[in-house]
């Protein structure tokens, strides 16, 4: 049962338990007893006061306070509205997809008693388009179930709250997972963001209060409430409470996703978890959060998984999906890949983003192609410091860490491509035209 | 009502009925109208924008700000090939110079007989079982180039049999 670290697994329960994708077997688990407990002894105001208390913060990346989010949503407008994001699309995580299909009810609680706390009642679950099948079949299941069995629908349990979830699929676009761009997109619109303010807690679906959490802070809702939040503060760190799963690719031997203690070092996710990296090669860089993360070498191993850490180490936990590269991995193309990514995930809006992003991936091409030279690796400097703040979104802004501290973790390798193309000197008229429009905009 | 380019309009009228109360149901009418022709045809486009009363401007837009929407027909048979960073790093562009090898296609084209579309797609969310790919529905990870194009061909012939008997 559970792993070394854990006793017993708090979200991945279908790890520990049999047949708990089923209602019956959830059930029979003590599954819906928290939210049995929630709506007969607990005013919806003491629920948010548990998850706060609990110091659960978002799983999707961010880390912001969850009970201190619902603790925003205005009282007195009408209708409000659950968003559950599982929109997961980060290169590198693969969470809540295993919670949706083993786990489903322990979320459908997780938002029930969401939704009973800000008093909404309407809750939407925005899938991307690639969990066609997870959302057609079990999923909708899951939910069917619990609308039989009077966990949703009118009169929950015989209570005076009432419900309804909806399950809605994107079309395939990186962007929705940014939370406002996801309301646009469930509202029909193109995924391009909002301004924020107003935030989606005053003004978000159809311009009303909105909650919007991921997947897996909302799996984390019913345990909270069931054993209290001093039971919660028993896994983590302070600051940083609670079991956390840990995506887990790249090179090496077990790949997959690890439920462990926020705090844990990162050598034992890559050690003890993963196997070790293949062949016994030596760790050269580790991507904590995606393609968005500030990559950090070896020497952060010993580092542990927690929000303040990491960010202490100079990178972020995000949404915890580690890929790991090796000796044998070529930087200059790891960081080329990440940002062509961008370059086709950007959704047009700012320009920062959208021309960033593409000049970027030219000066990457370029130098991978043996045709660059030093002064395109101060390009790639230049570019990303005038996208640096600049962006819209966060999209355009996560751009920057990992070409940033590419290039300050393996300069040499940079340096040897780009020398290769200054014996060639051949001046590309795109990059130079680029440089002179980016060096007269800076002096205004 | 056949539309001159064999586009059943009429297939249609159910999606309609299904949303019509539902408030901004357009990606989800979209998807199904993709279902119904296998990409969105023109004329589907013009009359969803004439039903939802928007213009087709606004229709267009969304058509073609999503990835997975297509304005055109593809071949009979879609090979996924997820190129994320978990995926480059165990080896898709591998993947990608065997079926330009076997096919003579690259990503976004479709083989001259119309068997098979290769499209890139970023993460598929299943890095653990790098390098990802999926052809029709059907997920094949840990794939290596030979195996792949083995698959790949067997795929194919199975479907034509089948069409064949």
């Amino acid at each position: 049962m559970g792993n070394e670290l854990l006793e017993k697994y708090v979200l991945f329960r279908h790890r520990d338990v049999e047949d708990i994708h089923k209602i019956d077997g959830y059930t029979a688990n003590d599954g819906y007893t928290a939210l049995k407990k929630a709506l007969e002894t607990m005013k919806p105001e003491d629920v948010t006061n548990v998850v706060k208390n609990a110091g659960l913060r978002g799983r999707g990346g961010a880390g912001f306070p969850a009970g201190v989010k619902w603790s925003f949503i205005p009282k007195d407008i009408f209708p409000k509205y659950i968003v559950v994001n599982a929109d997961e699309s980060e290169p590198g995580t693969f969470k809540d997809r295993e919670i949706m299909t083993y786990n489903p009810h322990q979320l459908i609680e997780g938002i029930i008693m969401c939704a009973y706390a800000v008093g909404a009642e309407t809750a939407y679950i925005y899938g991307r388009g690639e969990f066609r099948t997870l959302f057609l079949g079990r999923l909708q299941e899951a939910v069917d179930e619990a609308y039989a069995k009077g966990f949703l629908g009118k009169n929950i349990l015989g209570s005076d709250f009432s419900m309804d979830l909806y399950l809605h699929l994107g079309a395939g676009a990186y962007i929705c997972g940014e939370e406002t761009a996801l309301l646009n997109s469930l509202e029909g619109l193109m995924g391009q963001p909002r301004s924020r303010p107003p935030f989606p807690a005053v003004e978000g679906l159809y311009a009303k209060p909105t909650v919007i959490n991921n997947v897996e802070t909302l799996t984390n809702v019913p345990p909270i409430v069931a054993n209290g939040a001093d039971w919660y503060h028993q896994f983590g760190t302070e600051r940083s409470p609670g079991t956390k799963i840990f995506s887990l690719s790249g090179r090496v031997n077990k790949p997959g996703n690890y439920e462990l203690p926020l705090g844990t070092p990162i050598r034992y996710l890559i050690e003890e978890c993963g196997g070790g990296v293949i062949d016994g090669k030596a760790v050269k860089g580790i991507l904590p959060a995606g393609a968005s993360s500030a990559i950090v070498g070896p020497e952060a191993l010993d580092v542990t998984m927690d929000y303040e850490a990491m960010a202490a180490a100079g990178t972020m936990l995000g949404s915890a999906s580690f890929i790991i590269m090796d000796e044998t991995v070529d930087a200059v193309w790891a960081a080329e890949k990440n940002v062509k990514f961008f370059k086709h995930e950007s959704c047009g809006k700012c320009s920062p983003c959208r021309e960033g992003s593409f000049w970027l991936t030219s000066v990457y091409r370029k130098l991978r192609e043996g045709r660059g030279s030093k002064k395109d690796v101060e390009m790639l400097e230049t570019i990303i410091n005038q996208m640096e703040g600049n962006c819209f979104c966060l999209l355009g802004e996560f751009t920057v860490p990992g070409v940033r501290t590419s290039l300050a973790l393996f300069r040499d390798e940079y340096e040897a491509l780009a020398r290769n193309g200054d014996e060639m000197a051949q001046p590309d008229h795109n990059l130079v035209l680029a440089e002179q429009m980016l060096n007269s905009q800076s002096k205004v | 009502m056949t539309h001159e380019n064999g586009i059943d309009l009429a297939l249609m009228d159910e999606v309609f009925q299904k949303y019509s109360q539902q408030k901004g149901a357009l990606i989800p009418i979209l998807q199904n109208a993709q279902d119904i022709y296998g990409f969105l045809p023109q004329e589907a486009l013009q009359l969803i924008a004439d039903k939802m009363g928007v213009s087709i401007g606004k229709v267009y837009g969304v058509a073609t700000f999503y990835a997975q929407f297509y304005l055109e027909k593809r071949g009979r048979h879609i090979l996924k090939l997820c190129d994320g960073t978990a995926c480059h790093v165990k080896g898709t562009p591998l993947l990608v110079t065997a079926l330009g090898d076997g096919y003579h296609i690259q990503p976004g084209e479709t083989t001259e007989d119309g068997d098979l579309t290769i499209e890139i797609v970023y993460c598929l969310g299943s890095c653990a079982l790098a390098p990802v790919t999926i052809l029709d529905d059907q997920v094949m990870g840990r794939m290596r180039p030979e195996m792949m194009v083995r698959k790949v061909q067997k795929h194919i012939k199975d479907a034509q049999k089948a069409a064949g008997a």
